[in-house]
């Protein structure tokens, strides 16, 4: 059998033109099976987006790709919560929910848990399972030994972020201002200013974080390359790449041809390591380890 | 004329619960001594024995007991998150803090009859989130994220029909509750199943040119100039280099106080404070319970409250209103 590669929703705030021209080449050049899109970040980012949304969104079904969208990650106000309350009336597309609140919308209707919505066993995947989720997108520190017994009581499909930066907190403050000395409500959008994160160094200068407005990545490229055999034989039917500002195209392809056994691991590896130089990899937490180390 | 703020309040150890209890706390809060709690460190919690202690001393005193079970269950293993549900109702407490969805079913149906409060680590931050837990789980009361203002909790209040318990005291996490990841992407320990942060286990401090480096897993946290009060290497408490800049670029050591909110709290529909700090010892907590004890019976009074009554108690001798006013964001 087939698993699915998906492109998981671009974190970064990216100009929306570059944001609309990237997702362009993805609909007509990548072999993703399935994309997101939507800000799951920042309620202040999505405006600018939203005049591309649906040509974007045409092109890529057009392109034979599953289009799903992805919902903010933490829900603070009237006005955040609003916009995804008309959401179920508004879209035909299948919704990733990102908050349980968004979730509980949902109820009924097919609908995707996205991975900033805590499922860490077989209890709450049985109970989003009952509630209308078809797939669900795991929470990146969870061992293998979870992954395995996740898979193992499944009766929905299951996700696992292979490749990128790991979002690993969520704040109701913004980083990104506060680094440059502004408010969060009056922040410039100097988010936009680093199509990766923008880099955090400890004081004696190691690679460390990376901030993306009031979401905090890690430094390290989580790269499962190595571990797609075995994801593969627990269970997992999804794999999802998070998008960064290389060639997605490829980095796509590559990931596709080892999971079509057109290529060997090692020499997928060697390849990422080509299109990969901001930051090293990681694959820590699927070993049970800290999530920035690398286990060969 | 608002309701009177219930005070909740932290149980490290039995004779932090005895200290608590004594300074007049309504409730006090406890975990038992394994990773089914969110302070799960060495020399802390309760054994069943204790806890039953625990509970019937509070209990002599008018003082409830809320058990917090409220990490994630792990997959593949879910017995000793269900067994401390199972536990805590048949010791009589009053309540359980719960944060996952897999044991809050569970305690529904095996436990009906057990009060279920949805933790902070659910972070449950908004009316549909809340209404969910509510209607699906029965939860009564909801602790509330640290992210929310007061105005944006006086909105949430008037559309929930759960009582809502805010932080009023003590450390302070800067990220979404129970969404974070930083703590086990350092040190492999996850808060959200191990039930630590930042864990002393990995802490480690070096001297370097008459300076004090505090370290977390492999990376530095903090560099200590001679003159400079050291503290504890918390990961998002670290100082941080971003732009060419050092900072404390999550948050300044400090300690969350609301003592000059505690009316806007009450009016905001507020129904409990909870004071954080099963870590801190039994001087602590009397000493923060006794002022919170009485600063909230003078709110209840209509009299005014002074900040400034707890400095001593605060980390780095600084505190913060933290997410509660606007400008913190």
């Amino acid at each position: 059998m087939t698993e699915t590669l998906s492109l998981g929703p671009l974190l970064f705030h990216w100009d929306a033109e570059k944001k609309r021209d990237f997702y362009f080449r993805i609909a007509d050049e990548s072999c993703f099976d399935t994309v997101y899109v939507g800000e799951v970040v920042c309620s202040k980012r999505a405006p600018f987006f939203a005049p591309y949304l649906t040509e974007v969104v045409e092109r890529l079904q057009r392109g034979g790709k599953q289009v799903i969208l992805s919902t903010l990650a933490l829900i603070m106000s009237e006005p955040e919560m609003e916009h995804v309350i008309n959401l179920p009336e508004t879209t035909d597309l299948l919704i990733e929910a990102n908050d349980i609140g968004t979730a509980a919308l949902l109820t009924g209707r097919p609908h995707v848990i996205g991975p900033f919505v805590n499922v860490y066993n077989e209890g709450t995947l049985e109970y989003l399972a009952n509630q209308g989720a078809v797939r669900v997108s795991l929470p990146w520190e969870l061992p293998s030994e979870s992954l395995a017994a996740l898979a193992k009581s499944a009766t929905v499909e299951l996700e696992v972020q292979i490749f990128g930066r790991m979002a690993l907190a969520i704040s109701a403050r913004c980083y990104h201002a506060r680094a440059h000395g502004l408010h969060k409500s009056k922040c410039q959008f100097v988010c936009a200013e680093d199509a990766n994160g923008m880099s955090v160094e400890t004081l004696d200068g190691e690679d460390f974080l990376s901030v993306n407005g009031c979401q905090t990545l890690s430094h390290t490229v989580c790269n499962l390359m190595d571990e797609l055999e075995s994801l593969r034989e627990i269970g997992i039917q999804a794999f999802r790449i998070s998008p960064h500002a290389i060639d997605m195209v490829a980095i796509g392809q590559t990931f596709r041809d080892v999971l079509d056994g057109e290529t060997s691991a090692a020499e997928g590896q060697r390849k990422l390591a080509d299109s990969v130089h901001f930051a090293p990899f990681s694959n820590g937490f699927y070993h049970g380890e800290d999530g920035a180390a690398y286990v060969s | 004329m608002t309701a009177a703020l219930e005070l909740v309040c932290p149980a490290g150890n039995p004779a932090s619960l005895k200290a608590a209890v004594d300074a007049g706390a309504d409730v006090v809060y406890a975990g038992f001594a394994d990773d089914t709690n969110a302070r799960n460190f060495p020399g802390l919690n309760f054994t069943r024995p204790q806890m039953k202690d625990g509970i019937a001393y509070a209990h002599e005193h008018g003082c409830g007991v809320f058990i917090a079970i409220n990490t994630y269950a792990r997959a593949g293993n879910p017995d000793p998150w269900r067994t401390a549900i199972d536990d805590a109702a048949a010791l009589g407490a009053d309540a359980v803090i719960l944060a996952d969805i897999g044991l809050l079913d569970y305690a529904q149906r095996s436990q009906p009859r057990l009060r279920r409060h949805l933790s902070v680590q659910a972070s449950a931050s908004n009316p549909e989130a809340i209404g969910f837990y509510h209607k699906a789980f029965g939860v009564k009361r909801v602790v509330l994220p640290r992210v929310l203002t007061v105005k944006e909790i006086a909105a949430l209040n008037a559309r929930i029909p759960v009582e809502t318990e805010v932080f009023a005291f003590g450390g302070m996490c800067v990220m979404a509750e129970g969404r974070c990841s930083l703590s086990s992407y350092v040190t492999g320990q996850s808060p959200n199943t191990d039930g630590v942060c930042s864990p002393a286990s990995h802490v480690g401090y070096e001297k370097r040119d008459g300076k004090l480096i505090s370290r977390l897993g492999d990376f530095t946290l903090n560099i200590f100039s001679e003159d400079e009060a050291a503290g504890y290497p918390t990961l998002c408490k670290g100082r941080f280099v971003t732009e060419g800049q050092a900072s404390y670029l999550f948050e300044e050591p400090a300690s969350l106080n609301v003592l000059g909110l505690l009316s806007e709290l009450a009016e905001a529909g507020v129904s409990a404070l909870k004071i954080e700090g099963r870590q801190r010892g039994r001087a602590y907590v009397s000493q923060v319970v006794k002022t919170f004890r009485n600063a909230v019976d003078a709110a209840g009074r209509g009299e005014k409250v002074a900040a400034g009554e707890l400095d001593a108690m605060t980390e780095g001798g600084r505190d913060t209103t933290g997410a509660y006013e606007k400008i913190w964001h």
